[in-house]
């Protein structure tokens, strides 16, 4: 039988305040000793209240804007309770009853929309480490600030469960809340799969799998369910409500709990907490501080910049708002320099954080198409725009530095090439070019380039040549 | 209030106090004696003085603090097993201030653990005996404060008060104690009982060293985000002209020489020309169980960080992780701890926190609603702290029920955040003290106060 997946998505994204969602010790534990980003409030020492981060609020606030959600005037903290050594407090604080993100949509490069449910706020928990007899518990990760995204059941391929989640960090790292590090699990996604037969409008039984952690992993694993899924179908069989884990290396999933065993997590409104209430003044401040997200993009350089090249650029909003600063005339032409030339270097993460003016920028399109650049010396000079011993001097004077502007008067490049035809050893080419043999119109070209020491257009020396020998 | 200047020492005043905790040792008042660190702070500002130095408004006064406050001095036990040997890294709010100010902490002070009862009799290290009758409760939870004071151990005590914790052993044992508004003094590094009702407040002789003490404790902390502004200062004292009785209260189970007490202060008042005013109050009626909802949910959640795995008890039975948290929990805590996070986490399970979790909540705003209304028509309320003086040790311990409708006319104040004071009434036939409740409006603590002087004849 043909079936119809439906798929709904929960995301985690670690946001990037310095310090924890309700404490003031460090957020940023990479490198660091474990239990070392702790404090009394994190590891939940008899008498500790939590303090809210006001900063965690405002990237939530961003966040939910950039997902065109409603952001609510009131929400409030609950108490989500559980033992488990990853959680100090026995309980996490999160939003479930009022979470500060309300409704929204993210809308994928195809152009279709897939609507939030809800985002809510959230502290993480910490890790723990198995060994054969003992496990370790590492609490620096307690209560970094999160929010859950939570989608609508409105996705209904591998393809689609892949596209929003890319399209989320992207959305994420354009508002500028998360490092967005995948790898270290800076974002994470829960995926709910069912299957329906194809006409149904009953949803069929939902398996939800926990904790992938880069976009291929939520497609192949959707991928996965899927077909694992149609299988017990078509056999006859009843899809098991539970929780399952993904194994990369195998490619499967394999059940974990079944939500009949699922705990009570008795929540509780958070009473150490009072409500967050935000102004409509605030809101409004601090979403207008958002740089246009991708959509807009995709609508503002359609015809300027390739489909595929401009899908590139969105993975790094830095380039792409860079691009959107500059010259429009000059938008194709540093699109080229970015994607081929600056994300092909080594330290093309550390450049990301320190581009160039657009001042220097524009004049190096400039001088590109005015063809003083060659376009090898622009590659050159734009890459000279990220050294540290030159970058302040300008577009301009690193070229002439460099010695690569290229000379376009005509009349100095036809003193040049005289200067050239009347050198003895240039004689018998010119003969030979006389006598129709094309190809030492090079060795010609060749010799006036040497004279200017490089810096002659070849096009134009070629045509003056042209011109004389005829 | 007793403090250290030229014509007495701050170490006598120390010795003074740790020699009669001494004294009355067979009280268990004292879950540790701060000797060493009592006397060195008191030679600290004898020093300060003789060098002419400035010193607080408490300089030398020594006082006993409950045991659910942290700080580095002593264990903070909250007379609890599961916190055995816990020692805090930090110092509660509260006590930071106090100390600012020069006041001494001699000991820590028994408590029912984690503050759950009424009579001192849940402590882990058996109950503190009544002030005035050893055969009686010292009341509770803050049992032990408020025989340290009643006893002129100390100047006064700190205590927590989530559902009279404060007012009803004050009035066991003849001394002021008050229940500040909710959020007056911060419960940073206060052992969490239940933490929408928790308020921290003080055990005093006179009301004007009480009013001393709140002007010391209270104010805006960042460290807790429910404190409210520094209103204490700024609030202008109320002129009141009307005095409100609660009708509801005025019945059978209410023992005879309180009624006669309550009377005979009303008679007081109108003698001074104050108006009592009768009130209605129905909704009082649903605050006890309102409130053995509430705080039990909230109870359950604060106790659940106690599993033995980063600070205090841990079972030897421990070999699994299932085994680390039932072995440590149940030998950890007193059976009205356990019976108290058992009755929470009932009411907060899913398919009965509508039921119970919500209703409550819905109560306490129909409560909240009702003081206000009653605060339209009066300025100050005058009613008993609890419906009997202390009882006999042992009496109640075997009927939890009986125990908590000793708390009915307590707990409506903390369900509505309206502060509450104990003032001393007199004494029954057999000697023992009876106390009766001041209740004013919310920020209302310093005119209430204030007026609880009127009260006096």
């Amino acid at each position: 039988m043909k079936y119809v997946p439906t798929i709904g998505i929960e995301c985690h994204v670690q946001l990037k305040t310095k310090t924890k969602l309700f404490s003031e010790v460090d957020n940023d534990a990479r490198g660091k000793e474990p239990n070392s980003c702790v404090s009394p409030v994190d590891y939940a020492l008899p008498g500790m209240l939590p303090r809210l981060n006001g900063e965690a609020v405002r990237l939530a606030v961003l966040a939910g804007r950039a997902m065109n959600c409603e952001i609510n005037a009131e929400s409030r903290f609950d108490r989500k309770h559980y033992f488990y050594p990853d959680s100090p407090k026995g309980y996490q604080i999160t939003q479930f009853y009022q979470p500060i993100i309300g409704s929204g949509y993210v809308e994928l490069p195809d152009g279709e929309k897939v609507r939030i449910e809800h985002a809510h706020l959230e502290g993480d928990a910490g890790k723990l480490t198995h060994f054969d007899s003992y496990s370790l518990v590492d609490l620096n990760r307690v209560d970094t600030p999160l929010i859950e995204i939570v989608s609508m059941p409105d996705i209904h391929s591998a393809k689609a469960a892949h596209d929003y989640c890319k399209e989320l960090w992207r959305l994420m790292r354009f508002a500028d809340v998360t490092y967005g590090d995948l790898y270290n699990g800076n974002m994470r996604f829960d995926v709910n799969i069912s299957l329906a037969p194809e006409g149904s409008d009953v949803l069929g039984t939902r398996a939800e799998v926990k904790n992938l952690n880069s976009f291929r992993s939520v497609e192949r694993a959707t991928e996965y369910e899927i077909k694992r899924q149609s299988k017990l179908l078509d056999a006859g069989e009843k899809v098991v409500q539970e929780t399952r884990g993904w194994n990369d290396d195998a490619g499967k999933t394999t059940g974990q709990r079944s939500k009949e065993e699922a705990k009570d997590y008795r929540y509780m409104p958070e009473p150490d907490l009072p409500p967050v209430r935000l102004s409509a003044e605030f809101i409004e401040k601090e979403s207008a501080k958002l740089p246009p997200m991708p959509s807009e993009y995709r609508k503002r350089f359609k015809g300027i910049i390739a489909n595929e090249i401009l899908e590139i650029l969105l993975d790094y909003p830095e380039l792409t708002n860079k691009l959107n600063e500059i010259d429009q005339k000059y938008v194709k032409n540093m699109s080229n320099l970015f994607t081929s030339v600056l994300l092909a270097e080594e330290k093309s993460a550390e450049y990301l954080n320190d581009l160039p003016s657009v001042r220097d920028l524009n004049e190096l399109a400039a001088m590109n198409e005015k063809k003083e650049l060659s376009s090898t010396a622009t590659k050159e000079v734009f890459l000279r725009l990220f050294d540290p011993q030159m970058k302040g001097h300008g577009t301009r004077q690193i070229a002439k530095e460099l010695g690569v502007i290229q000379e376009n008067d005509l009349g100095a490049l036809e003193k040049i090439v005289d200067a050239v035809l009347a050198k003895p050893e240039t004689q018998k080419a010119q003969e030979d070019f006389r006598a129709g043999e094309e190809k030492v119109i090079g060795f010609l070209v060749g010799q006036v380039m040497k004279e200017s020491h490089g810096k002659a257009n070849p096009s134009s020396v070629q045509d003056i040549l042209r011109k004389k020998l005829s | 209030m007793k403090i250290a200047n030229r014509k007495v020492t701050a170490e006598r005043l120390v010795r003074d106090a740790l020699d009669k905790a001494k004294h009355f040792a067979d009280y268990n008042i004292f879950t540790f004696l701060n000797e060493e660190g009592a006397l060195k702070k008191a030679r600290e500002i004898d020093a300060k003085i003789a060098a002419g130095e400035k010193v607080g408004r408490l300089a030398g006064v020594p006082y006993a603090l409950k045991d659910n406050f942290m700080s580095p001095e002593g264990d903070t036990t909250a007379s609890a097993h599961i916190l055995e040997g816990c020692a805090s890294p930090i110092t509660a709010t509260a006590v930071e201030k106090l100390e600012a100010e020069g006041a001494i902490m001699i000991g820590r002070t028994n408590l029912d653990a984690f503050a759950h009862g009424s009579s001192t009799e849940n402590s882990y290290f058996g109950p503190t005996l009544n002030a005035y009758d050893q055969s009686r409760v010292a009341g509770g939870s803050s049992g032990g404060s408020a025989v340290a004071v009643a006893l002129d151990i100390v100047e006064f005590a700190t205590g927590t008060d989530t559902g009279g914790s404060i007012r009803q052993p004050a009035s066991f044992n003849g001394v002021y104690g008050l229940k500040p508004t909710y959020g007056c003094i911060s419960r940073y590094g206060v052992v969490a009982m239940a933490s929408s009702t928790d308020c921290i407040g003080f055990f005093t002789k006179t009301p004007g060293d009480m009013d001393l003490l709140m002007s010391v404790a209270n104010g805006k902390d960042s460290k807790d985000l429910t404190t409210l502004d520094n209103y204490y200062h700024d609030s202008k004292l109320k002129k009141a002209k009307r005095i409100g009785v609660i009708k509801e209260f005025d019945n059978d189970s209410v023992d005879k020489n309180i009624k006669k007490a309550l009377k005979k202060k009303c008679e007081l008042l109108k003698s001074k020309g104050y108006e009592i005013v009768e009130l209605e109050m129905p909704a009082l009626k649903y605050a006890l169980a309102a409130y053995y909802i509430i705080v039990p949910a909230e109870v359950a959640s604060n106790l659940s960080r106690y599993d033995g795995v980063r600070y205090g008890f841990r079972s030897k039975k421990s070999e699994d992780l299932d085994a680390l948290y039932s072995e440590t929990r149940s030998e950890g805590f007193m059976p009205e701890n356990k019976r108290r996070i058992m009755i929470g986490n009932f009411v907060l399970s899913s398919g009965f926190y509508d039921a119970y979790f919500l209703k409550a909540a819905k109560a306490r705003t129909l409560i909240v609603e009702e003081y206000a209304k009653a605060f339209e028509k009066c300025d100050f309320i005058l009613t008993p702290v609890a419906p009997n003086p202390a009882f006999k040790l042992g009496e109640k311990t075997n009927d939890p029920v009986a125990m908590y409708l000793e708390d009915a006319m307590s707990v409506p104040l903390n369900l509505a955040g309206v502060p509450g004071l104990t003032i001393p009434a007199g004494k029954n036939a057999d000697g023992l003290p009876i106390g009766l409740q001041l209740i004013g409006p919310r920020r209302s603590d310093k005119s209430l106060i204030e007026f609880s002087k009127e009260l006096t004849e």
